[in-house]
């Protein structure tokens, strides 16, 4: 029988994946990628809670229709960025951007 | 469900659509300064509006929304930084080929976002208020299509801010988990010392603290304040901070009263190395914007402090002190696009001779940088009075000791700004001019400084009838 346990194992790990990647990947296309995992990781919790915790509520899924579409405007924001960094610099990697004294 | 209580946040968002729909119209070599002109006063007359407001807390749509004297002060105070905010964006936004409009236009947007988590009292309206606020900005930090430095900028705001979104809302999703219910007022029913709750506090402390700046969550400052365009560092350092303050308060205050014993540590700790870091470093740099990215480290270290008292007197101080370092940053701020605009760089040695060059700037900048310092008779001293008392009172001497030490030190790189302006000779004689709409910026800053200073009581009260309404 799989139950709420099992869901924020693997809500969990997804979210412990997207931060690792986080902090390792180079390629900023990969790093928000990895962001979306992390925020992937949320939902599966948010609706886990919703379906155990207050069954009769929706409380949790209409909060993970709103994280998905925060989700989106974050990642096509983080992509015409990506474009613009592009075309000033020539490279997407982020150990590049050093102009700035990171 | 009383729709009315939304009408300040629905103005903002339909003057800022009325501004792209001119921006459509004009002609395409027309100026668009008529646009931010028109940013400048339609914000003004929301504000007016805004003194309409007081009175007993009303809600909208089951308690998810709320009015309150709490979220009219933050309303106030987000906008009285808009309105200052523009009236120096104005000359700084001219030199752009395009996008002008667009500029003032995602600013509002950004200020109703801000609005919105000024009165949110679930954490789902929280949430959808945060990520307007920082979607704007990532959009807008990286606004600078000329500098390559902004768009640099905008892509490290927007990896950080996201993951600390991500990060918050992961612990929101345990606290929804652990209590099954997202309502502030519900939570704070239920909410008990379980693993699972105290996971949620936790990492929603860290998201809030990466939107505050706060150490250690503040590596993103420096950078993102040096590269943004300076009107936005502006935003960032006066209203993205007062927001953030808002929902700590709100989710802390409100929320979870019964964790107090577990979240005191984590934010004593959080103020005390804000205070002693953002210090030190500011020492060393040498870009100004960098610099008072580093210096509102230690503020936002101050402001932190006060929640330790966790009583009236306590938020009184942090609200007190969220609007004169408004007043501070502004004066600075004016003085910094000013000299950026018309010498091309922003470092500290480029003020050499400012005294000379402009006096007025020179003038402002000093009680600017005074205030932040915390030196009689400007408004940061009483500020600083207020949560160090509160601090005090509460039994927390320590803390207040560390807070005074570190402001006494903080005067010195303060100072170091000052000296060059007046002790060092200038590269060149040309005196600096000074824009209309930057000096209505600068002379209502430093009067409000002074003002503050002599007669803190009128605000003082105000914030302390704002602070009641949370317990």
């Amino acid at each position: 029988m799989i139950g709420l346990v099992h869901y924020l194992t693997v809500g969990t790990l997804l979210f412990v994946i997207g931060l690792y990647g986080l902090l390792t990947k180079r390629n900023i296309v990969a790093v928000l990628m990895c962001i979306e995992l992390m925020l992937n990781a949320v939902n599966i919790n948010l609706i886990a809670f919703s379906r155990f915790i207050t069954p009769e509520l929706a409380t949790g899924q209409v909060f993970s229709l709103f994280t998905i579409t925060v989700a989106a405007c974050e990642v096509t924001v983080g992509l015409a960025l990506v474009f613009r960094v592009y075309h000033d610099r020539d490279t997407v990697l982020a150990d590049r951007l050093n102009w700035l004294r990171w | 469900m009383n729709i009315t209580l939304l009408t300040s946040e629905i103005l903002v968002v339909l003057l800022g659509i009325l501004i792209m729909l001119f921006d459509v119209l004009l002609p395409r070599q027309e100026s668009r300064r008529s646009l931010g002109m028109m940013a400048v006063w339609g914000t003004l007359g929301i504000l007016l509006y805004t003194f309409t407001l007081a009175g007993p807390p009303a809600t909208v749509y089951k308690g998810l929304y709320v009015l309150d004297t709490f979220a009219v002060f933050f309303k106030q105070l987000f906008l009285v930084s808009t309105v200052l905010a523009l009236l120096f964006s104005l000359d700084y936004v001219q030199d752009w080929s395009r996008n002008q409009g667009e500029f003032y236009a995602l600013l509002l947007f950004a200020v109703a976002g801000m609005m919105v988590m000024a009165s949110a009292n679930d954490l789902l309206t929280i949430f959808v208020g945060l990520e307007l606020m920082t979607v704007v900005f990532y959009i807008l930090v990286g606004f600078h299509l000329e500098q390559v430095k902004s768009s640099e900028a905008g892509m490290k705001y927007l990896i950080l801010g996201s993951a600390s979104s991500a990060v918050l809302l992961y612990g929101m999703s345990w606290i929804y988990g652990a209590t099954g219910s997202v309502v502030l007022t519900e939570i704070a029913g239920k909410a008990s010392a379980s693993p699972a709750v105290l996971l949620g506090v936790a990492l929603m402390l860290a998201g809030i603290a990466f939107k505050l700046a706060i150490a250690p969550f503040h590596l993103w400052a420096p950078d993102i304040y040096e590269g943004a365009p300076t009107p936005i560092t502006a935003m960032l350092a006066m209203g993205s901070k007062a927001a953030g303050f808002a929902i700590l308060l709100r989710i802390f205050i409100v929320a979870l009263p019964a964790l107090q014993d577990y979240w005191l540590i984590a934010v004593s700790a959080m103020a005390v190395i804000s205070m002693v870091g953002g210090t030190v470093v500011a020492m060393r740099q040498t870009n100004i914007k960098r610099m008072i990215g580093y210096s509102s480290i230690a503020q936002a270290g101050y402001m932190l402090a006060g929640l330790m008292a966790a009583d009236v007197p306590g938020v009184q101080g942090m609200l007190f002190y969220a609007m004169l370092y408004i007043f501070a940053n502004v004066g600075a701020f004016a003085v910094i696009v000013s000299v950026s605009q018309q010498t091309g760089t922003d470092e500290i040695e480029d003020f050499a001779g400012l005294a000379q060059k402009s006096p007025f700037l020179a003038v402002v900048m000093t009680i600017a940088l005074l205030s932040m310092a915390g030196i009689p008779p400007m408004a940061g001293f009483v500020g600083k009075f207020y949560i160090f008392l509160a601090v005090i009172e509460q039994g927390h001497l320590w803390l207040a000791l560390i807070g005074f030490i570190m402001s006494m030190v903080s005067v010195y790189y303060y100072l170091l700004v000052v000296k060059t302006m007046y002790m060092k000779e200038p590269k060149d004689s040309r005196p600096l001019l000074v824009g209309s709409s930057i000096g209505v910026a600068a002379v209502a800053s430093v009067l409000m400084t002074l003002f503050l200073g002599i007669y803190p009581a009128p605000l003082a009260d105000f914030a302390k009838a704002a602070a009641q309404v949370l317990w």
